[in-house]
């Protein structure tokens, strides 16, 4: 059986709407093409790269952006351009990697918690708590308590953008369980995990999309601040938070250690969000009004 | 009313129980032993013994829970692994710097913020608006520390007008204190700024257009009492709302500009932690942050139910 749903014939002239507004707004445009320079940089870094980002040169300590090292190089001589390429690997893999499993849990999460009242109560206390603790406090904690490594920093992220996607997913469970295409499914003697495949998981994609980008926005700047503050990706591996962290020593005698990389970080954000309100605008009208998540 | 305020401590207490929960239960739930990784990788045995004693890791799981959950409760905080001093007392200590930043950061942003939204609201489409808008985007994009090397590089290093770090006390030099505290602030206050810029425009908007506005117009008010007056107080319940929601950013913020300006506040004491795995410090800090994070929404939502008839839950 077909899941027909009101929301999906709605769906349709927006999809058709979507390419209306890349032509009439620029922004989502330029949001997804820097983000795909950025994915071109993250994959082809090792063959973009002039040099080594590890190879460390003495002789060639701090010196200012040149032709031959167009970012500078940093305290250890290494070629600061090629440590900015690198740096996109961990910044858009971590940012990916958290938004997918955030809402994969999250989703599985909420549609079962909206469904079932008795552990609606206990699941939504729980994500109220986890939402209580500022994220970026949370994954300090738990990075202290494990020893620091990509696969760390991605579950450390992950757990408190959880709670923000269970909230999205379940105020859509809500509203939808009453509909009477649910009622009709539960008449004809559909099953709970073929209702919430086939009639409720349809219907919460768009929000979950643009909830999905946000997510990917904010791992990629929490990432950053933790390694930043030294909490985050291991020093060995280039990102832009701990070349931040290495730089920041030397702020007064080489600004291009902290520009650079500051420059690329500010911009990866600055597209995943751009391409986030342009979806949220075309995907869903409904959320248009509502407060942006944290 | 007695009865919607009491509703609301007991689930603010449930909040703070589940938090109590979630910190406590970190330190177990964590892979690995983590006497041995609090310990670091030149630990002895003893080393370990010494700390799993001292974290009370050697005993069973829920009196573990209850007696820490107990001296919580009476204001002890366990002590610090690296200084064995009180973590209360370490809070304490550096508690001034970061309240004072936090409020400066606090009022500057709701000054620039709501007037932001405000002009962007009253002259949607326009320029300004636009203007707003584009900014709400790069403040949102733009990480805290990022943006703090900016100003740094611009009016430290290269204007030389305020000075790169550090922090001076109010009751010191009050001249110094808010020179001090002008980058950490705007660094601070941007993001949080753009998040109260954009819901005050999203929020005069739907006023706006409503139908008194329109006689408020055609019986020749001028705009300004319009907009504060008629618009801004029904308006007021998201802003306040995000305003509250946003110390989240906030508490965020303070412990990466802290760390950013070389402020001796909380922020820092957490930074410090985190490189000597200093777990208690670290513990004690978010349950702090948590509790007055989860208290400032509580009082805000009271005072909403106080000030709007129209909200009863």
């Amino acid at each position: 059986m077909a899941a027909a749903t009101p929301l999906e014939s709605e769906a349709r002239p927006a999809r058709a709407g979507a390419w209306f507004f890349a032509r009439r707004y620029p922004t989502v445009v330029a949001g997804l093409a820097i983000l795909f320079l950025m994915v071109a940089i993250a994959v082809f870094a090792p063959w973009l790269s002039p040099e080594d980002p590890a190879r460390i040169n003495p002789r060639m300590r701090l010196r200012p952006p040149s032709a031959a090292n167009w970012f500078g190089t940093d305290h250890l001589g290494r070629d600061v351009f090629s440590r900015v390429l690198h740096g996109a690997r961990v910044s858009l893999f971590v940012g990916f990697a958290v938004a997918l499993a955030s809402t994969v849990l999250g989703l599985a999460i909420g549609l079962v918690s909206g469904f079932l009242r008795r552990l609606d109560a206990v699941v939504m206390r729980i994500m109220d708590g986890l939402m209580a603790i500022p994220a970026i406090l949370l994954a300090i904690a738990m990075i202290s308590l494990s020893r620091s490594s990509i696969r760390t920093v991605i579950v450390a992220i992950t757990i408190p953008e959880i709670p923000r996607v269970v909230r999205l997913v379940r105020s859509v469970v809500l509203t939808l369980r009453e509909q009477l295409f649910v009622d009709a499914a539960v008449s004809l003697g559909a099953r709970l995990p073929r209702i919430l495949a086939v009639h409720i998981m349809p219907n919460t994609l768009a929000p979950l999309i643009v909830q999905a980008t946000y997510v990917c926005a904010s791992a990629i700047i929490i990432e950053a601040i933790l390694s930043f503050l030294g909490a985050g990706t291991p020093p060995d591996i280039p990102s832009w938070g701990n070349m931040m962290a290495e730089g920041r020593t030397y702020v007064l005698v080489g600004w291009w250690l902290l520009v650079f990389p500051g420059l690329f970080l500010s911009l990866v954000v600055l597209a995943v969000n751009l391409l986030g309100d342009g979806l949220r605008e075309t995907l869903d009208p409904r959320l248009r009004r509502s407060a942006r998540s944290l | 009313m007695a009865g919607l305020i009491l509703r609301r401590l007991a689930s603010t207490a449930i909040v703070m129980a589940v938090v109590a929960l979630f910190v406590f239960g970190m330190l177990h739930l964590a892979p690995g032993d983590p006497a041995a990784i609090i310990a670091g990788d030149i630990a002895t045995q003893e080393d370990i013994a010494r700390i799993r004693a001292k974290l009370g890791l050697d005993r069973p799981l829920v009196e573990q829970f209850l007696v820490w959950l107990g001296h919580i409760l009476s204001g002890d905080l366990g002590r610090s692994i690296f200084s064995d001093r009180p973590v209360a007392e370490l809070i304490a200590q550096r508690m001034e710097p970061t309240l004072a930043l936090a409020t400066t950061t606090m009022l500057f942003s709701v000054l620039v913020a709501v007037p932001m939204g405000i002009l962007a609201a009253w002259r949607a489409g326009s320029w300004i608006d636009r203007l707003v808008m584009s900014f709400a985007v790069l403040g949102f994009s733009v990480p805290v520390f990022v943006f703090a090397y900016v100003l740094i590089l611009l009016f430290a290093v290269n204007l030389k007008w305020l000075p790169v770090m550090g922090y001076v006390s109010l009751r010191e030099d009050p001249v110094g204190f808010f020179k001090s505290l002008a980058m950490p602030t705007l660094a601070l206050g941007v993001t949080y700024i753009a998040l109260i810029a954009r819901i005050t425009r999203a929020s005069m908007l739907e006023v706006i257009h409503q139908d008194y506005i329109r006689t408020a117009h055609a019986k020749g008010l001028a705009i300004a009492p319009i907009l504060l007056r008629h618009a801004l107080k029904p308006a007021s319940v998201p802003i306040v709302t995000t305003i509250g929601i946003g110390v989240a950013l906030l508490i965020g913020g303070v412990v990466v500009t802290e760390s950013v300006f070389a402020i001796p506040g909380l922020g820092r004491l957490t930074v410090d932690a985190i490189l000597r795995r200093d777990y208690p410090i670290i513990q004690g800090v978010i349950l702090i942050f948590s509790g007055v994070y989860v208290l400032i929404n509580l009082v805000i939502d009271i005072v909403y139910t106080f000030l709007d008839p129209r909200i009863r839950y």
